[in-house]
C-alpha cells in the first residue's frame, strides 16, 4: 500500500495501518472461505431472511452514501454554483470508488457472481425493480469512471484524451443524475413488493422517493464529512483553491442538507399519515422510527441550521456525521430491522461476524484506494497543467 | 400488434421492455437534438 | 399452449372432475388478465388431512430430492414447525387450534402457483414462468442467485441452496409440471389417501369447494383461501378453523404482486423523458445568469474605466488650461509690467535725464527679474 508516500513522515505502522492490515487479511481469510464453502459457511442468511449485511450495508448504504457525486456535479455543473468546483473532483472519486465497491460487494453475496451480467445480455425480467437498480448501477459507474478519468490522466499525461472527455462534462452530469435518481429511488421501490413483510412504519408507496430525497442528503453530508477527514490526513496535498473554497463548501453544503431534511421528514410525516399508521408509533417499533425521524432528521436538521447560522464549522462537521449514521440506520431499517417483523425472534436475522468482516473489507479496501489516488493524482489540488481551466 | 395477454405478468414484461428500449431511444435522441437545437447558437461555448 | 387437449382432458379423467367443455367467459376490458383460463390446481381441504406425510414422501420421491434425516412415516417430526427447504418443496405441518386436548389440524405449506407470481414479477432475468397449464416454473440456468424472488413471495416459499458452492438454485414446488405435461397427476396428489388433495381445473375446484360448503354447513371456514388472496393462487386451501390457525397469513390482501411496483416501475421512463429537458432548463438559466452576470461586470468595468479616463482627462486639460492661462497671465503681467516700468523708466530718464541722471541702471534691474519669474 502507499503508506510509505502518505505517512512519510509518521512512524513506520500507525494504528490505522494496523487495524487495516488485520481487516485485510481476515477478509482475505473470509474470501477464501466464501468461495469455497458457499453462503451457508460465512453468513447466517436463511430461508426467511435471503437477504442480510452485504446487501443492507453494502449495496443499499453503500450506494446512498456515494451519492456526493452526482449531488456536487449536478450543484457545480448544473445549477452553476462554481464557487463549489473544488469539491467536485474528491466527490466524483468517492462515488466511483463507491460504487466500484458495491458492484466488488454484490459477487459475495449472489449465488452465481459469473452470471450478473446475465440479466443485460441472456434474458431480461422487465418487470423487476433490481432489473432497473442493475442497469442504472452498471450505466451509472461506467459514467463515474469516465467522469473521474480526467484525474488519471493528467496524472498520467495524456492531453488529448483529457481534453476530450473534460468536453463531455454536461452531458456525463446530467446522465449521472437521471442514473441516481433512478435507481437510488429504486433501491426503496425493490420492498414494494413486499408490504407483508416489511414493517407498516417503513412500508410506503412513497418509499422511492423516501430513498431518492434521503439519498441527497447522504451525498451532501458524505461530502462535508469526508471533507472534514481530508483536511486533516491530506491537508498537504490541498491547493489554495481546495483550502480557500473548502468552508464555503461545508457551509454552503450544510445549508442545503439541512433544507433537503425539512423537506424529507415533512414526506415520512406524511407518509405515516396517508397510510394512518399513528397507531404504531405506540408500540416497539414505532419508538424506534420515532427514533429515526426525530433523533436522525429532525434532529440534524437543526443542527445544521444552528450550525449555518453560527458559522460553527465543527458544528457542521460532528452533524454530517451524525446525518450520515442516520442514512445507515434507515437502510438497515428498511432492509433487516423491520424487515421480517412477522416472524419470531428465533427466526430473525442478525449477521455472522465474517459478513461483517467482509464489510469491513471492503470499507477498508475503498480506503485505501482512495489514498492512494488522492497522495497521487490531482484530486485535491489542480494539475499545473490546467490551471483554472476546468 | 395484437398481442394477447392472459396474465399481468406478461404484459408488463412486454411493455416493459418496449419502455426500456425507449428510453434508450429517447436518450440518445436528447442528445442529438440538443445538439441540433443548438447548433446555430452564435454565442455557443464548446462543451 | 404446449399442452395437448388430449393431456389435458386426461388430467381432468385422472382427477376424476367432470371436465367441463364450455370456454370460460373471459373479461373483455383491455386491461384486466383473467389468467390463462384452462389452467389448473390443487385444492386442499384441511378438513380432510390427516397428517400421514404421505404427499411429501412422493413429493420427494417424484423430484428426486435427497433422502430426508428421519424417515417419512415419522410422524413425531409434525411436531416442530417446519418450513419449505431446498430439499423438501413442500412441508404439511401440525397445529392444535382448540387446544392439545382437542383433535389438531394440518396445514400445508407449498408454492401456491400465484395467477401473479410475485417471484416471476420479481426475478431479474425472468427465471420464473406462469405456464399456461398454471404452474410457476424456475429456470435454473438462468439464476444468478440474487434471492430477491425471496424477497417478493408473500408466502415465503422459494428456497434457496446455500450450502452449495458451485450453482446454488433456488428451490420450490413446480406443481410437478413435467408430470403434467406427461398426463400424470402430480406425485402429492396421487400419494394423497383421503382426497384431501384434488387436483383439477381451477375454476372447476372453485366450484368445488362452494359445493362443499353447501352439502357440510358449519364444517368450513366459507373461505377459499387463494381464490383472492395475492391476486389468486392455483393452489387453493379450505380450512375448518380459521386460516391463520393453520399457518396462512390472512393480511395479504388480494392485491396481485406486479400491482405494487407498477406505479414505481411507471415512474422510470418519466424521469427519463423529462429529467434531461428539466436539468438542461436549470443548466440554460443558471448558464444565461452567469452570462448576463458577466456582462453587466464588463459593462461595469468598462464603464468605470471610461469614467476615470474621462474625468482625469478633464482634469488634466483643466489643469493645463490652468498653467497655460496662469503662464500667458503671468506673461503677459510680467511683459505689461516690464513694459510699463520701461515706460516709467523712460519718461523718468527723460525726465532726469531732463534733470539729474542717477536711478536707470536699478529700475531696468527689477523688471527682468519680474518677467522670469512669471515664465
Ligand atoms: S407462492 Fe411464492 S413462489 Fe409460489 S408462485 Fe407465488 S410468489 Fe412464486
Ligand atoms: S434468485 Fe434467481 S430466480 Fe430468484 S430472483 Fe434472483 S435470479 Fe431470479
Ligand atoms: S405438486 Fe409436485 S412438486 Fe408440488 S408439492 Fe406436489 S408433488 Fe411436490
Amino acid at each position: 500500500m502507499s503508506s510509505e508516500h502518505a505517512t512519510a513522515h509518521k512512524p513506520v505502522m500507525s494504528p490505522f495501518t494496523i487495524v487495516a492490515g488485520i481487516v485485510l487479511i481476515l477478509g482475505a481469510l473470509v474470501t477464501v472461505l466464501r468461495f469455497t464453502g458457499g453462503l451457508a459457511a460465512t453468513t447466517n442468511l436463511s430461508d426467511y431472511n435471503p437477504w442480510g449485511l452485504w446487501i443492507g450495508f453494502d449495496l443499499l448504504v453503500g450506494v446512498a452514501l456515494a451519492a456526493g457525486g452526482f449531488v456536487t456535479s449536478a450543484a457545480v455543473y448544473i445549477f452553476g454554483m462554481k464557487r463549489y468546483h473544488s469539491a467536485v473532483r474528491p466527490a466524483i472519486l468517492t462515488g466511483f470508488l463507491g460504487y466500484a465497491l458495491v458492484v466488488f460487494a454484490l459477487h459475495y453475496d449472489v449465488g452465481q457472481p459469473w452470471r450478473l451480467p446475465y440479466p443485460f445480455i441472456v434474458q431480461s425480467g422487465t418487470t423487476s425493480l433490481l432489473f432497473e437498480v442493475g442497469a442504472c448501477v452498471a450505466l451509472y459507474l461506467t459514467v463515474l469512471f469516465i467522469e473521474f478519468t480526467p484525474a488519471p490522466l493528467e496524472w498520467l499525461g495524456f492531453k488529448r484524451v483529457r481534453n476530450l472527455v473534460v468536453k463531455l462534462t454536461m452531458l456525463l452530469t446530467i446522465l449521472g443524475v437521471i442514473l441516481s435518481t433512478l435507481h437510488q429511488s429504486s433501491l426503496g421501490a425493490l420492498f414494494l413488493i413486499a408490504p407483508s413483510k416489511l414493517h407498516p412504519l417503513w412500508y410506503s408507496g412513497y418509499l422511492p422517493v423516501f430513498f431518492f430525497v434521503s439519498a441527497i442528503i447522504a451525498g451532501l453530508s458524505m461530502v462535508i464529512f469526508e471533507g472534514g477527514l481530508a483536511h486533516k490526513y491530506f491537508h498537504d496535498k490541498m491547493d489554495e483553491t481546495h483550502l480557500r473554497e473548502k468552508e464555503d463548501v461545508a457551509f454552503g453544503f450544510a445549508k442545503a442538507a439541512a433544507w433537503v431534511l425539512a423537506g424529507y421528514f415533512s414526506i415520512k410525516v406524511i407518509g405515516v399519515a396517508v397510510d394512518n399508521n399513528w397507531s404504531y408509533l405506540a408500540t416497539g417499533y414505532g419508538a424506534w422510527f420515532l427514533v429515526e425521524l426525530l433523533g436522525f432528521v429532525a434532529l440534524p436538521c437543526f443542527l445544521y441550521a444552528v450550525a449555518v447560522r453560527d458559522h460553527n464549522m465543527s458544528l457542521v462537521k460532528y452533524t454530517a456525521g451524525w446525518t450520515v449514521l442516520g442514512i445507515v440506520v434507515n437502510r438497515l431499517n428498511v432492509s433487516l430491522v423491520a424487515f421480517n417483523w412477522h416472524l419470531p425472534s428465533s427466526e430473525r436475522y442478525f449477521p455472522h461476524w465474517m459478513e461483517i468482516v467482509i464489510s469491513l473489507f471492503i470499507v477498508t479496501i475503498g480506503v485505501l484506494v482512495f489514498r492512494f489516488i488522492v497522495t497521487r493524482m490531482p484530486i485535491m489540488h489542480e494539475h499545473p497543467d490546467y490551471h483554472g481551466e476546468h | 400488434m395484437e398481442y394477447h395477454f392472459n396474465t399481468l405478468h406478461d404484459f408488463m414484461v412486454y411493455t416493459k421492455g418496449v419502455v426500456y428500449i425507449l428510453i434508450l431511444a429517447i436518450l440518445i435522441g436528447f442528445v442529438a437534438f440538443w445538439s441540433f437545437l443548438n447548433g446555430r447558437d452564435p454565442d455557443r461555448k464548446p462543451e | 399452449m404446449s399442452i395437448s387437449r388430449r393431456r389435458f382432458l386426461g388430467w381432468m379423467g385422472a382427477a376424476g372432475m367432470g371436465v367441463t367443455l364450455g370456454r370460460s367467459a373471459r373479461a373483455a376490458g383491455p386491461k384486466t388478465f383473467p389468467g390463462y383460463p384452462e389452467s389448473v390446481g390443487v385444492l386442499f381441504d384441511s378438513t380432510l388431512c390427516i397428517g400421514c406425510r404421505r404427499c411429501e414422501a412422493a413429493c420427494n420421491k417424484v423430484n428426486h430430492l435427497p433422502p430426508p434425516e428421519r424417515p417419512f412415516d415419522d410422524l413425531t417430526v409434525l411436531e416442530e414447525p417446519r418450513r419449505t427447504r431446498w430439499d423438501s418443496y413442500m412441508v404439511i405441518n401440525k397445529y392444535y387450534p382448540n387446544g392439545r386436548e382437542n383433535p389438531p389440524a394440518y396445514g400445508r405449506m407449498g408454492c401456491n402457483h400465484c395467477k401473479e407470481p410475485a417471484c416471476a414479477s420479481a426475478c431479474f432475468v425472468r427465471a420464473f414462468a406462469k405456464e399456461p397449464t398454471g404452474a410457476v416454473t424456475y429456470d435454473e440456468t438462468v439464476c444468478v442467485g440474487c434471492r430477491y424472488c425471496m424477497i417478493a413471495c408473500p408466502f415465503e416459499i422459494p428456497t434457496y441452496e446455500y450450502h452449495k458452492v458451485l450453482a446454488p438454485r433456488i428451490s420450490k414446488c413446480t406443481l410437478c409440471q413435467p408430470r403434467l405435461l406427461k398426463g400424470l397427476l402430480p406425485g402429492c396428489v396421487e400419494a394423497c389417501p383421503t382426497e384431501a388433495l384434488t387436483f383439477g381445473k381451477r375454476e372447476d375446484l372453485i366450484r368445488s369447494a362452494h359445493q362443499r360448503f353447501r352439502m357440510h354447513p358449519g364444517r368450513y371456514m366459507e373461505h377459499i383461501y387463494g381464490e383472492h388472496e395475492m391476486g389468486g393462487t392455483n393452489w387453493l386451501y379450505l380450512s375448518g378453523v380459521p386460516f391463520a390457525e393453520i399457518g396462512k397469513r390472512e393480511d395479504l390482501g388480494t392485491r396481485a404482486a406486479p400491482e405494487f411496483t407498477a406505479g414505481a416501475l411507471a415512474a422510470v421512463p418519466l424521469v427519463v423523458g423529462l429529467w434531461p429537458v428539466l436539468l438542461t432548463g436549470i443548466y440554460a438559466i443558471s448558464r444565461r445568469k452567469e452570462k448576463m452576470a458577466d456582462e453587466e461586470r464588463t459593462a461595469a468595468v468598462a464603464d468605470a474605466v471610461a469614467k476615470t479616463q474621462a474625468a482625469s482627462d478633464e482634469k488634466l486639460s483643466a489643469a493645463m488650461e490652468k498653467a497655460k492661462k496662469e503662464k500667458e497671465s503671468a506673461v503677459e503681467g510680467a511683459v505689461k509690467k516690464a513694459l510699463e516700468e520701461a515706460e516709467k523708466a523712460r519718461k523718468a530718464e527723460m525726465a532726469e535725464a531732463e534733470k539729474t541722471e542717477t536711478p536707470e541702471a536699478g529700475a531696468g534691474e527689477k523688471a527682468g527679474k519680474d518677467s522670469e519669474e512669471g515664465a
